[in-house]
Protein backbone atom coordinates (compact mmCIF):
# COMPACT_ATOMS: atom_id res chain seq x y z
CA UNK A 1 0.00 0.00 0.00
CA UNK A 2 2.63 2.32 0.83
CA UNK A 3 4.40 1.25 -1.78
CA UNK A 4 1.92 2.44 -4.17
CA UNK A 5 1.71 5.32 -2.68
CA UNK A 6 4.73 6.52 -2.79
CA UNK A 7 4.60 5.39 -6.51
CA UNK A 8 2.15 7.97 -7.22
CA UNK A 9 3.52 10.94 -5.07
CA UNK A 10 7.08 10.31 -6.55
CA UNK A 11 6.47 12.03 -10.08
CA UNK A 12 5.82 14.83 -8.43
CA UNK A 13 9.36 15.51 -7.09
CA UNK A 14 10.59 14.62 -10.18
CA UNK A 15 8.57 17.32 -11.62
CA UNK A 16 9.87 20.12 -9.19
CA UNK A 17 13.65 18.50 -9.65
CA UNK A 18 13.50 19.43 -13.38
CA UNK A 19 11.57 22.02 -14.19
CA UNK A 20 12.83 22.49 -17.66
CA UNK A 21 11.79 19.33 -18.38
CA UNK A 22 8.18 19.28 -17.00
CA UNK A 23 8.10 22.79 -19.35
CA UNK A 24 9.25 20.86 -22.06
CA UNK A 25 6.53 17.85 -21.51
CA UNK A 26 3.86 20.86 -20.75
CA UNK A 27 4.70 22.35 -24.19
CA UNK A 28 4.45 19.28 -26.20
CA UNK A 29 0.93 18.83 -24.73
CA UNK A 30 -0.04 21.89 -25.44
CA UNK A 31 0.94 21.63 -28.82
CA UNK A 32 -1.14 18.48 -29.36
CA UNK A 33 -4.04 20.09 -26.91
CA UNK A 34 -4.43 22.80 -29.70
CA UNK A 35 -4.37 19.87 -32.78
CA UNK A 36 -7.53 18.58 -30.58
CA UNK A 37 -9.24 21.52 -30.12
CA UNK A 38 -9.01 22.19 -33.79
CA UNK A 39 -10.71 19.25 -34.99
CA UNK A 40 -13.27 19.91 -31.70
CA UNK A 41 -14.19 23.03 -33.25
CA UNK A 42 -14.86 21.53 -36.51
CA UNK A 43 -17.35 19.28 -34.64
CA UNK A 44 -19.01 22.15 -32.63
CA UNK A 45 -19.24 24.49 -35.50
CA UNK A 46 -22.08 22.51 -37.17
CA UNK A 47 -23.47 20.86 -33.53
CA UNK A 48 -24.23 24.81 -33.08
CA UNK A 49 -25.51 25.77 -36.13
CA UNK A 50 -27.55 22.89 -36.98
CA UNK A 51 -27.99 20.92 -33.79
CA UNK A 52 -26.04 17.84 -35.74
CA UNK A 53 -23.38 15.88 -34.52
CA UNK A 54 -21.10 15.48 -37.67
CA UNK A 55 -19.89 12.09 -37.49
CA UNK A 56 -17.63 12.73 -40.52
CA UNK A 57 -15.94 15.03 -39.36
CA UNK A 58 -12.56 13.30 -38.57
CA UNK A 59 -12.83 11.71 -42.37
CA UNK A 60 -13.10 15.23 -43.69
CA UNK A 61 -10.28 16.06 -42.08
CA UNK A 62 -8.57 12.92 -43.80
CA UNK A 63 -9.77 13.80 -47.13
CA UNK A 64 -8.95 16.86 -47.35
CA UNK A 65 -5.03 16.17 -46.33
CA UNK A 66 -5.68 13.36 -49.09
CA UNK A 67 -6.77 15.70 -51.10
CA UNK A 68 -3.50 18.38 -51.05
CA UNK A 69 -1.26 15.51 -50.44
CA UNK A 70 -2.37 13.84 -54.42
CA UNK A 71 -2.49 17.19 -55.93
CA UNK A 72 1.25 18.11 -54.52
CA UNK A 73 1.74 14.54 -55.84
CA UNK A 74 0.65 15.66 -58.99
CA UNK A 75 2.70 18.21 -59.28
CA UNK A 76 1.70 21.16 -58.22
CA UNK A 77 2.82 23.87 -55.93
CA UNK A 78 1.76 24.26 -52.58
CA UNK A 79 0.01 27.27 -52.78
CA UNK A 80 -2.28 25.81 -55.97
CA UNK A 81 -2.95 22.70 -54.28
CA UNK A 82 -3.58 24.24 -50.86
CA UNK A 83 -6.26 26.76 -52.91
CA UNK A 84 -7.62 23.71 -55.21
CA UNK A 85 -7.94 21.76 -51.47
CA UNK A 86 -10.02 24.93 -50.05
CA UNK A 87 -12.42 24.85 -53.27
CA UNK A 88 -13.00 21.13 -52.74
CA UNK A 89 -13.75 21.52 -49.33
CA UNK A 90 -16.56 24.50 -50.16
CA UNK A 91 -17.55 22.44 -53.05
CA UNK A 92 -18.35 19.44 -50.57
CA UNK A 93 -19.84 21.79 -47.90
CA UNK A 94 -22.55 23.06 -51.25
CA UNK A 95 -22.69 19.59 -52.12
CA UNK A 96 -23.99 17.95 -48.68
CA UNK A 97 -25.89 20.51 -47.87
CA UNK A 98 -28.24 19.81 -51.15
CA UNK A 99 -27.92 16.05 -50.73
CA UNK A 100 -27.73 15.48 -47.30
CA UNK A 101 -29.41 18.46 -45.34
CA UNK A 102 -31.75 19.72 -46.99
CA UNK A 103 -34.07 16.27 -48.31
CA UNK A 104 -33.62 15.94 -44.22
CA UNK A 105 -34.75 19.29 -42.66
CA UNK A 106 -37.27 18.88 -39.98
CA UNK A 107 -35.85 14.99 -39.34
CA UNK A 108 -35.17 14.13 -36.04
CA UNK A 109 -31.85 14.28 -35.12
CA UNK A 110 -30.45 10.95 -35.09
CA UNK A 111 -31.49 10.93 -38.44
CA UNK A 112 -28.85 13.57 -39.28
CA UNK A 113 -26.62 12.12 -37.29
CA UNK A 114 -27.22 8.69 -39.49
CA UNK A 115 -27.35 11.13 -42.34
CA UNK A 116 -23.61 11.96 -41.39
CA UNK A 117 -22.44 8.36 -40.73
CA UNK A 118 -22.82 7.83 -44.29
CA UNK A 119 -21.38 10.62 -45.17
CA UNK A 120 -18.18 9.13 -43.11
CA UNK A 121 -18.00 6.18 -45.39
CA UNK A 122 -18.36 7.64 -48.76
CA UNK A 123 -15.88 10.17 -47.72
CA UNK A 124 -13.52 7.16 -46.56
CA UNK A 125 -14.20 5.34 -49.81
CA UNK A 126 -14.09 8.24 -51.82
CA UNK A 127 -10.90 9.63 -50.72
CA UNK A 128 -9.52 5.95 -51.19
CA UNK A 129 -10.81 5.39 -55.02
CA UNK A 130 -9.45 8.88 -56.02
CA UNK A 131 -6.02 9.09 -53.72
CA UNK A 132 -5.02 5.67 -53.25
CA UNK A 133 -4.98 3.74 -49.64
CA UNK A 134 -1.17 4.10 -48.91
CA UNK A 135 0.39 6.12 -46.47
CA UNK A 136 1.95 9.19 -47.94
CA UNK A 137 4.13 12.05 -46.53
CA UNK A 138 3.48 15.57 -46.76
CA UNK A 139 6.13 18.17 -46.29
CA UNK A 140 4.41 21.66 -45.91
CA UNK A 141 8.13 23.23 -46.00
CA UNK A 142 8.81 23.43 -41.99
CA UNK A 143 11.73 20.88 -40.40
CA UNK A 144 10.46 18.05 -37.87
CA UNK A 145 13.39 19.91 -36.05
CA UNK A 146 13.71 21.24 -32.27
CA UNK A 147 15.40 24.60 -31.12
CA UNK A 148 16.00 25.58 -27.86
CA UNK A 149 14.37 28.66 -25.95
CA UNK A 150 16.08 29.56 -22.55
CA UNK A 151 17.33 25.63 -22.38
CA UNK A 152 13.77 24.12 -23.25
CA UNK A 153 13.74 22.22 -26.23
CA UNK A 154 10.90 23.41 -28.87
CA UNK A 155 9.59 21.58 -32.15
CA UNK A 156 9.33 24.08 -34.62
CA UNK A 157 6.73 21.68 -36.70
CA UNK A 158 4.68 22.05 -32.92
CA UNK A 159 5.24 25.42 -32.65
CA UNK A 160 3.97 26.36 -36.19
CA UNK A 161 1.34 24.18 -35.62
CA UNK A 162 -0.07 25.77 -32.57
CA UNK A 163 0.00 29.50 -34.01
CA UNK A 164 -1.78 28.42 -36.38
CA UNK A 165 -4.21 27.07 -34.63
CA UNK A 166 -3.95 29.85 -32.25
CA UNK A 167 -4.87 32.25 -34.71
CA UNK A 168 -7.47 30.55 -36.73
CA UNK A 169 -9.17 30.00 -33.21
CA UNK A 170 -9.26 33.59 -32.57
CA UNK A 171 -10.45 34.29 -36.31
CA UNK A 172 -13.24 32.55 -35.72
CA UNK A 173 -14.07 33.87 -32.23
CA UNK A 174 -13.91 37.03 -34.19
CA UNK A 175 -16.22 35.87 -36.82
CA UNK A 176 -18.40 34.34 -34.61
CA UNK A 177 -18.98 37.28 -32.35
CA UNK A 178 -18.61 40.25 -34.32
CA UNK A 179 -19.40 39.87 -38.09
CA UNK A 180 -22.81 39.92 -39.76
CA UNK A 181 -22.98 36.10 -41.04
CA UNK A 182 -21.63 34.91 -37.07
CA UNK A 183 -24.67 36.95 -35.85
CA UNK A 184 -26.79 34.86 -38.01
CA UNK A 185 -24.72 31.96 -37.76
CA UNK A 186 -25.66 32.05 -33.37
CA UNK A 187 -29.40 32.88 -34.53
CA UNK A 188 -29.89 29.80 -36.03
CA UNK A 189 -27.82 28.19 -33.37
CA UNK A 190 -30.19 29.61 -31.50
CA UNK A 191 -33.82 29.42 -32.86
CA UNK A 192 -34.46 27.72 -36.25
CA UNK A 193 -38.12 29.32 -36.55
CA UNK A 194 -36.90 32.70 -34.99
CA UNK A 195 -33.54 33.02 -37.50
CA UNK A 196 -36.39 32.47 -40.65
CA UNK A 197 -38.76 34.57 -39.85
CA UNK A 198 -36.42 37.70 -39.57
CA UNK A 199 -35.02 36.97 -42.84
CA UNK A 200 -32.07 34.17 -42.41
CA UNK A 201 -31.79 31.56 -44.89
CA UNK A 202 -30.91 28.10 -43.23
CA UNK A 203 -29.50 26.72 -46.18
CA UNK A 204 -26.53 29.58 -46.96
CA UNK A 205 -26.23 29.05 -43.35
CA UNK A 206 -25.22 25.18 -43.56
CA UNK A 207 -23.50 25.98 -46.14
CA UNK A 208 -21.45 28.67 -44.86
CA UNK A 209 -20.79 26.07 -41.85
CA UNK A 210 -20.01 22.92 -43.28
CA UNK A 211 -17.38 25.34 -45.17
CA UNK A 212 -16.11 26.76 -42.42
CA UNK A 213 -15.82 22.93 -40.97
CA UNK A 214 -14.03 22.31 -43.99
CA UNK A 215 -11.46 24.64 -43.75
CA UNK A 216 -10.23 23.91 -39.99
CA UNK A 217 -10.39 20.42 -40.95
CA UNK A 218 -7.63 21.18 -43.60
CA UNK A 219 -5.59 23.05 -40.94
CA UNK A 220 -5.91 19.62 -38.73
CA UNK A 221 -5.03 17.51 -41.69
CA UNK A 222 -2.19 19.36 -42.76
CA UNK A 223 -0.78 19.62 -39.30
CA UNK A 224 -1.65 16.08 -38.01
CA UNK A 225 -0.46 15.13 -41.51
CA UNK A 226 2.82 16.74 -41.43
CA UNK A 227 3.33 14.91 -37.91
CA UNK A 228 2.56 11.55 -38.73
CA UNK A 229 1.88 11.32 -42.40
CA UNK A 230 -0.96 11.02 -44.28
CA UNK A 231 -3.07 7.93 -44.04
CA UNK A 232 -6.65 6.74 -42.87
CA UNK A 233 -5.89 6.02 -39.25
CA UNK A 234 -5.70 10.32 -39.09
CA UNK A 235 -9.45 9.80 -39.41
CA UNK A 236 -9.27 8.29 -36.07
CA UNK A 237 -8.22 11.41 -34.25
CA UNK A 238 -12.00 12.58 -34.18
CA UNK A 239 -12.36 9.90 -31.76
CA UNK A 240 -10.11 11.91 -29.66
CA UNK A 241 -12.11 15.25 -30.38
CA UNK A 242 -15.27 13.61 -28.41
CA UNK A 243 -13.92 14.11 -24.99
CA UNK A 244 -12.64 17.28 -25.47
CA UNK A 245 -16.14 17.72 -26.47
CA UNK A 246 -17.81 16.33 -23.64
CA UNK A 247 -15.13 18.37 -21.17
CA UNK A 248 -15.39 21.65 -23.26
CA UNK A 249 -19.52 21.84 -24.17
CA UNK A 250 -20.62 20.38 -27.20
CA UNK A 251 -21.87 24.24 -28.20
CA UNK A 252 -19.04 26.27 -26.88
CA UNK A 253 -15.83 27.56 -29.24
CA UNK A 254 -13.89 28.52 -26.18
CA UNK A 255 -15.03 25.25 -24.97
CA UNK A 256 -13.39 23.60 -27.53
CA UNK A 257 -10.47 25.04 -27.19
CA UNK A 258 -9.86 24.98 -22.98
CA UNK A 259 -11.17 21.15 -23.64
CA UNK A 260 -8.61 20.59 -26.01
CA UNK A 261 -6.08 21.73 -24.24
CA UNK A 262 -6.90 20.02 -20.92
CA UNK A 263 -6.60 16.57 -22.80
CA UNK A 264 -3.54 17.87 -24.88
CA UNK A 265 -1.61 18.69 -21.59
CA UNK A 266 -3.23 16.25 -18.92
CA UNK A 267 -2.54 13.33 -20.92
CA UNK A 268 1.18 14.03 -21.83
CA UNK A 269 1.61 14.64 -18.16
CA UNK A 270 -0.13 11.41 -16.96
CA UNK A 271 1.96 9.24 -19.80
CA UNK A 272 5.30 10.83 -18.88
CA UNK A 273 5.14 11.36 -14.83
CA UNK A 274 2.27 8.46 -13.90
CA UNK A 275 2.66 6.00 -17.05
CA UNK A 276 5.64 4.25 -15.83
CA UNK A 277 3.46 3.08 -12.83
CA UNK A 278 1.18 0.78 -14.83
CA UNK A 279 3.48 0.28 -17.84
CA UNK A 280 3.09 3.31 -19.95
CA UNK A 281 -0.24 3.65 -22.01
CA UNK A 282 -2.05 6.31 -20.21
CA UNK A 283 -2.21 8.51 -23.08
CA UNK A 284 -4.19 6.07 -25.01
CA UNK A 285 -7.17 6.24 -22.45
CA UNK A 286 -6.74 9.33 -19.99
CA UNK A 287 -9.03 11.57 -22.23
CA UNK A 288 -11.86 9.36 -21.82
CA UNK A 289 -11.51 8.86 -18.39
CA UNK A 290 -12.05 12.34 -17.77
CA UNK A 291 -14.90 12.45 -19.92
CA UNK A 292 -16.75 9.73 -18.46
CA UNK A 293 -15.79 11.74 -14.70
CA UNK A 294 -17.42 14.84 -16.61
CA UNK A 295 -20.23 12.86 -17.86
CA UNK A 296 -21.65 12.15 -14.47
CA UNK A 297 -20.86 15.22 -12.69
CA UNK A 298 -20.95 17.95 -15.13
CA UNK A 299 -22.70 16.15 -18.19
CA UNK A 300 -22.92 20.01 -19.91
CA UNK A 301 -19.03 20.49 -19.63
CA UNK A 302 -17.33 23.29 -18.75
CA UNK A 303 -18.92 25.63 -20.92
CA UNK A 304 -22.03 24.09 -22.38
CA UNK A 305 -25.17 25.31 -21.81
CA UNK A 306 -26.92 23.95 -19.12
CA UNK A 307 -29.96 22.38 -20.72
CA UNK A 308 -33.16 22.38 -18.04
CA UNK A 309 -36.07 20.52 -19.92
CA UNK A 310 -39.59 21.86 -19.07
CA UNK A 311 -41.78 19.38 -17.88
CA UNK B 1 -52.13 49.17 -59.32
CA UNK B 2 -50.24 51.97 -58.97
CA UNK B 3 -48.96 54.26 -55.99
CA UNK B 4 -51.03 56.82 -56.42
CA UNK B 5 -54.30 54.56 -55.40
CA UNK B 6 -52.71 51.96 -53.00
CA UNK B 7 -54.75 48.60 -52.44
CA UNK B 8 -54.99 46.74 -49.39
CA UNK B 9 -51.62 45.54 -47.97
CA UNK B 10 -52.11 42.02 -47.59
CA UNK B 11 -54.89 40.14 -49.12
CA UNK B 12 -55.64 36.51 -48.41
CA UNK B 13 -57.79 34.88 -50.71
CA UNK B 14 -59.64 31.53 -50.33
CA UNK B 15 -57.17 30.20 -48.52
CA UNK B 16 -57.53 26.47 -47.50
CA UNK B 17 -54.79 24.36 -45.50
CA UNK B 18 -55.31 20.83 -44.36
CA UNK B 19 -53.49 18.51 -41.83
CA UNK B 20 -54.27 15.27 -42.57
CA UNK B 21 -58.04 15.14 -41.84
CA UNK B 22 -58.18 18.11 -40.36
CA UNK B 23 -59.26 21.40 -42.42
CA UNK B 24 -57.11 23.90 -40.44
CA UNK B 25 -58.26 26.88 -42.54
CA UNK B 26 -61.42 26.70 -44.89
CA UNK B 27 -61.63 29.18 -47.76
CA UNK B 28 -60.75 32.26 -45.53
CA UNK B 29 -60.12 35.37 -47.16
CA UNK B 30 -59.06 38.59 -45.80
CA UNK B 31 -57.81 42.10 -46.53
CA UNK B 32 -55.53 44.39 -44.28
CA UNK B 33 -55.48 47.69 -45.58
CA UNK B 34 -52.13 49.95 -44.83
CA UNK B 35 -52.33 51.60 -41.20
CA UNK B 36 -54.76 49.69 -40.01
CA UNK B 37 -54.66 47.41 -36.66
CA UNK B 38 -56.73 44.34 -37.21
CA UNK B 39 -57.30 41.91 -34.76
CA UNK B 40 -57.74 37.90 -35.19
CA UNK B 41 -60.23 36.41 -32.43
CA UNK B 42 -61.53 33.06 -32.22
CA UNK B 43 -61.95 30.05 -29.61
CA UNK B 44 -59.16 27.57 -29.06
CA UNK B 45 -58.28 25.66 -32.52
CA UNK B 46 -59.83 28.13 -34.53
CA UNK B 47 -57.04 28.33 -37.06
CA UNK B 48 -55.27 31.78 -35.88
CA UNK B 49 -51.99 30.49 -35.75
CA UNK B 50 -52.30 28.66 -38.83
CA UNK B 51 -53.43 31.81 -40.64
CA UNK B 52 -50.42 33.85 -38.99
CA UNK B 53 -47.89 30.69 -40.06
CA UNK B 54 -49.38 30.84 -43.83
CA UNK B 55 -49.24 34.92 -44.32
CA UNK B 56 -45.43 34.44 -42.84
CA UNK B 57 -45.14 31.76 -45.02
CA UNK B 58 -44.19 28.77 -42.69
CA UNK B 59 -47.10 26.93 -44.33
CA UNK B 60 -48.47 27.24 -47.73
CA UNK B 61 -51.90 27.23 -48.55
CA UNK B 62 -53.59 23.87 -50.13
CA UNK B 63 -55.68 26.25 -51.88
CA UNK B 64 -56.45 30.12 -52.19
CA UNK B 65 -53.80 32.82 -53.00
CA UNK B 66 -51.82 35.37 -51.00
CA UNK B 67 -50.64 39.09 -52.49
CA UNK B 68 -48.60 41.04 -50.40
CA UNK B 69 -48.27 44.94 -51.64
CA UNK B 70 -50.46 44.05 -54.95
CA UNK B 71 -47.95 40.85 -55.79
CA UNK B 72 -48.64 37.13 -55.64
CA UNK B 73 -46.74 35.61 -53.09
CA UNK B 74 -48.39 32.62 -52.24
CA UNK B 75 -45.43 30.12 -52.12
CA UNK B 76 -42.96 32.35 -50.52
CA UNK B 77 -40.85 30.78 -48.19
CA UNK B 78 -40.55 32.67 -44.49
CA UNK B 79 -36.77 33.67 -45.23
CA UNK B 80 -38.08 35.56 -47.92
CA UNK B 81 -41.29 36.61 -46.79
CA UNK B 82 -39.39 38.57 -44.15
CA UNK B 83 -37.52 40.32 -46.81
CA UNK B 84 -40.64 41.62 -47.97
CA UNK B 85 -41.53 43.10 -45.54
CA UNK B 86 -42.94 41.18 -42.85
CA UNK B 87 -42.27 40.42 -39.14
CA UNK B 88 -43.66 38.44 -37.16
CA UNK B 89 -43.45 37.34 -33.08
CA UNK B 90 -44.77 34.04 -31.79
CA UNK B 91 -46.90 32.65 -29.41
CA UNK B 92 -44.58 30.67 -27.36
CA UNK B 93 -41.56 33.19 -27.41
CA UNK B 94 -39.05 32.93 -30.03
CA UNK B 95 -35.79 34.62 -28.55
CA UNK B 96 -32.05 33.46 -29.21
CA UNK B 97 -32.01 32.95 -25.65
CA UNK B 98 -28.21 32.71 -25.17
CA UNK B 99 -27.92 36.34 -26.78
CA UNK B 100 -28.06 39.41 -25.23
CA UNK B 101 -31.27 41.58 -25.55
CA UNK B 102 -28.62 43.93 -27.80
CA UNK B 103 -27.61 41.25 -29.99
CA UNK B 104 -31.26 39.92 -30.02
CA UNK B 105 -32.70 42.98 -31.46
CA UNK B 106 -29.24 43.68 -34.24
CA UNK B 107 -30.13 40.03 -35.87
CA UNK B 108 -33.39 41.68 -36.02
CA UNK B 109 -31.53 44.05 -37.99
CA UNK B 110 -29.64 41.49 -40.49
CA UNK B 111 -32.06 42.05 -44.00
CA UNK B 112 -31.05 45.54 -43.79
CA UNK B 113 -27.41 45.20 -43.26
CA UNK B 114 -25.45 44.85 -46.81
CA UNK B 115 -21.70 44.02 -46.57
CA UNK B 116 -18.62 42.29 -47.34
CA UNK B 117 -17.84 39.23 -45.61
CA UNK B 118 -14.31 40.12 -45.12
CA UNK B 119 -14.96 44.14 -44.34
CA UNK B 120 -16.95 42.30 -41.85
CA UNK B 121 -13.91 39.96 -40.83
CA UNK B 122 -11.57 42.67 -40.00
CA UNK B 123 -14.47 44.85 -38.68
CA UNK B 124 -13.29 47.97 -40.50
CA UNK B 125 -14.32 50.84 -43.20
CA UNK B 126 -17.53 50.08 -44.39
CA UNK B 127 -18.58 47.19 -42.14
CA UNK B 128 -17.95 49.03 -38.88
CA UNK B 129 -19.95 52.72 -40.30
CA UNK B 130 -22.52 50.47 -41.01
CA UNK B 131 -22.83 48.71 -37.78
CA UNK B 132 -22.50 52.07 -36.12
CA UNK B 133 -25.55 53.48 -38.27
CA UNK B 134 -27.55 50.21 -37.32
CA UNK B 135 -26.51 50.27 -33.61
CA UNK B 136 -28.27 54.02 -33.41
CA UNK B 137 -31.61 52.75 -35.12
CA UNK B 138 -31.63 49.70 -32.33
CA UNK B 139 -30.98 52.34 -29.43
CA UNK B 140 -34.01 54.05 -30.61
CA UNK B 141 -36.17 51.08 -30.87
CA UNK B 142 -34.78 50.22 -27.33
CA UNK B 143 -35.33 53.72 -26.22
CA UNK B 144 -39.20 53.40 -27.57
CA UNK B 145 -39.94 50.38 -25.84
CA UNK B 146 -38.47 50.76 -22.30
CA UNK B 147 -35.87 48.18 -22.51
CA UNK B 148 -32.42 50.39 -21.81
CA UNK B 149 -32.13 48.78 -18.28
CA UNK B 150 -31.44 45.10 -19.85
CA UNK B 151 -29.95 45.67 -23.16
CA UNK B 152 -26.52 43.40 -22.10
CA UNK B 153 -28.86 40.91 -20.17
CA UNK B 154 -29.29 37.77 -21.86
CA UNK B 155 -32.57 37.35 -23.11
CA UNK B 156 -33.46 33.91 -22.13
CA UNK B 157 -32.63 34.86 -18.16
CA UNK B 158 -35.62 37.78 -18.59
CA UNK B 159 -39.25 37.20 -16.92
CA UNK B 160 -41.69 36.14 -19.78
CA UNK B 161 -43.37 39.64 -20.28
CA UNK B 162 -40.08 41.42 -20.98
CA UNK B 163 -39.12 38.63 -23.27
CA UNK B 164 -42.30 39.20 -25.48
CA UNK B 165 -41.52 42.66 -25.18
CA UNK B 166 -37.67 42.31 -26.66
CA UNK B 167 -39.11 39.97 -29.52
CA UNK B 168 -41.22 42.72 -30.54
CA UNK B 169 -38.14 44.64 -30.53
CA UNK B 170 -36.42 42.08 -32.70
CA UNK B 171 -39.55 42.39 -35.08
CA UNK B 172 -39.51 46.57 -35.32
CA UNK B 173 -35.69 45.90 -36.05
CA UNK B 174 -36.49 45.08 -39.43
CA UNK B 175 -38.85 47.95 -39.88
CA UNK B 176 -41.40 45.96 -41.09
CA UNK B 177 -44.61 47.07 -43.08
CA UNK B 178 -46.55 44.52 -41.89
CA UNK B 179 -46.45 43.33 -38.26
CA UNK B 180 -48.03 40.05 -37.17
CA UNK B 181 -48.03 39.64 -33.41
CA UNK B 182 -48.82 36.02 -32.38
CA UNK B 183 -50.58 36.93 -28.54
CA UNK B 184 -48.38 39.51 -27.65
CA UNK B 185 -49.99 39.79 -24.07
CA UNK B 186 -50.82 35.98 -23.23
CA UNK B 187 -49.17 35.59 -19.84
CA UNK B 188 -49.09 38.91 -18.87
CA UNK B 189 -50.34 41.00 -15.79
CA UNK B 190 -52.59 43.86 -16.09
CA UNK B 191 -49.40 46.59 -15.84
CA UNK B 192 -47.60 44.82 -18.21
CA UNK B 193 -50.53 44.27 -21.28
CA UNK B 194 -51.26 47.67 -20.44
CA UNK B 195 -47.77 48.33 -21.44
CA UNK B 196 -47.48 46.49 -24.39
CA UNK B 197 -51.15 48.12 -25.44
CA UNK B 198 -49.24 51.53 -25.17
CA UNK B 199 -46.49 50.30 -27.67
CA UNK B 200 -48.87 48.76 -29.85
CA UNK B 201 -50.30 51.42 -30.53
CA UNK B 202 -47.45 53.82 -30.63
CA UNK B 203 -46.04 51.63 -32.97
CA UNK B 204 -48.47 51.95 -35.44
CA UNK B 205 -48.66 55.66 -35.08
CA UNK B 206 -45.21 56.68 -35.04
CA UNK B 207 -43.60 54.10 -37.36
CA UNK B 208 -47.26 53.34 -39.06
CA UNK B 209 -46.68 49.96 -39.00
CA UNK B 210 -49.82 47.79 -40.18
CA UNK B 211 -50.57 45.48 -37.32
CA UNK B 212 -52.32 42.20 -37.38
CA UNK B 213 -52.41 40.55 -34.05
CA UNK B 214 -54.02 37.52 -32.60
CA UNK B 215 -55.69 38.17 -28.85
CA UNK B 216 -57.79 36.32 -26.20
CA UNK B 217 -58.06 39.02 -24.04
CA UNK B 218 -61.55 40.99 -25.14
CA UNK B 219 -61.10 44.09 -23.61
CA UNK B 220 -57.88 44.84 -25.02
CA UNK B 221 -58.85 43.57 -28.17
CA UNK B 222 -61.98 45.94 -27.96
CA UNK B 223 -59.62 48.78 -27.23
CA UNK B 224 -56.76 48.60 -29.50
CA UNK B 225 -58.21 47.19 -32.81
CA UNK B 226 -59.75 49.56 -36.06
CA UNK B 227 -61.05 46.14 -37.34
CA UNK B 228 -61.61 42.47 -35.92
CA UNK B 229 -61.63 39.33 -37.54
CA UNK B 230 -62.97 36.39 -36.06
CA UNK B 231 -62.53 32.52 -37.17
CA UNK B 232 -63.92 29.42 -35.72
CA UNK B 233 -63.12 26.04 -36.59
CA UNK B 234 -61.29 27.74 -39.64
CA UNK B 235 -64.21 29.35 -40.95
CA UNK B 236 -64.36 33.32 -41.22
CA UNK B 237 -67.67 34.36 -39.23
CA UNK B 238 -67.50 37.73 -38.91
CA UNK B 239 -65.17 40.37 -40.17
CA UNK B 240 -66.18 44.25 -38.78
CA UNK B 241 -65.41 47.28 -36.21
CA UNK B 242 -65.11 46.31 -32.62
CA UNK B 243 -68.35 47.30 -32.24
CA UNK B 244 -70.32 45.19 -34.84
CA UNK B 245 -68.36 42.22 -33.95
CA UNK B 246 -69.14 42.31 -30.06
CA UNK B 247 -73.24 42.22 -31.27
CA UNK B 248 -72.44 39.69 -34.32
CA UNK B 249 -75.00 36.87 -33.44
CA UNK B 250 -72.32 34.39 -34.80
CA UNK B 251 -69.68 35.39 -32.70
CA UNK B 252 -71.23 35.23 -29.73
CA UNK B 253 -73.06 31.69 -30.51
CA UNK B 254 -68.65 30.95 -31.46
CA UNK B 255 -67.57 32.18 -28.17
CA UNK B 256 -70.47 31.15 -25.73
CA UNK B 257 -71.61 28.01 -27.44
CA UNK B 258 -75.61 29.22 -26.58
CA UNK B 259 -77.98 26.93 -29.17
CA UNK B 260 -80.68 29.38 -30.98
CA UNK B 261 -83.80 28.27 -32.70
Amino acid sequence: MTEVLAGLVAPFADIASSPRFFAEVLIGGVAAGLMYSLVALGFVLIFKASGVFNFAQGVMVLFAALTLVGLIERGLPVAVALALTVLVMVLLAFAIERIVLRPLVNQEYIILFMATIGLNFFLEGFGEMVWGANVKRLDVGIPDTSFKVAGVLVNRLELTAAVTAAVLVTVLAVFFQKTRIGRALRAVADDHEAALSIGIPLKTIWTVVWSVAGLVAIVAGIMWGAKSGVQFSLSLIALKALPVLILGGFTSVPGAIAGGLIIGVGEKIAEVYWGPLVGGAIENWFAYVIALAFLLFRPQGLFGERIIERV
Amino acid sequence: MNGATPGPLLEVDGVSVRFGALLALQQVSLTVQPGEVLAIIGPNGAGKTTLLNVISGFYHPDQGRIRFAGRDRTWLRPPDVAALGIARTFQNVALFRGMSVLDNIMTGRLLRMRGNVLFDALWWGPARRQELEHRAFVERIIDFLEIQAIRKTPAGQLPYGLQKRVELARALAAEPQLLLLDEPMAGMNVEEKEDMCRFILDVNEEFGTTIALIEHDMGVVMDISDRVMVLDYGRKIADGTPEQVRKDQAVLDAYLGVAHD
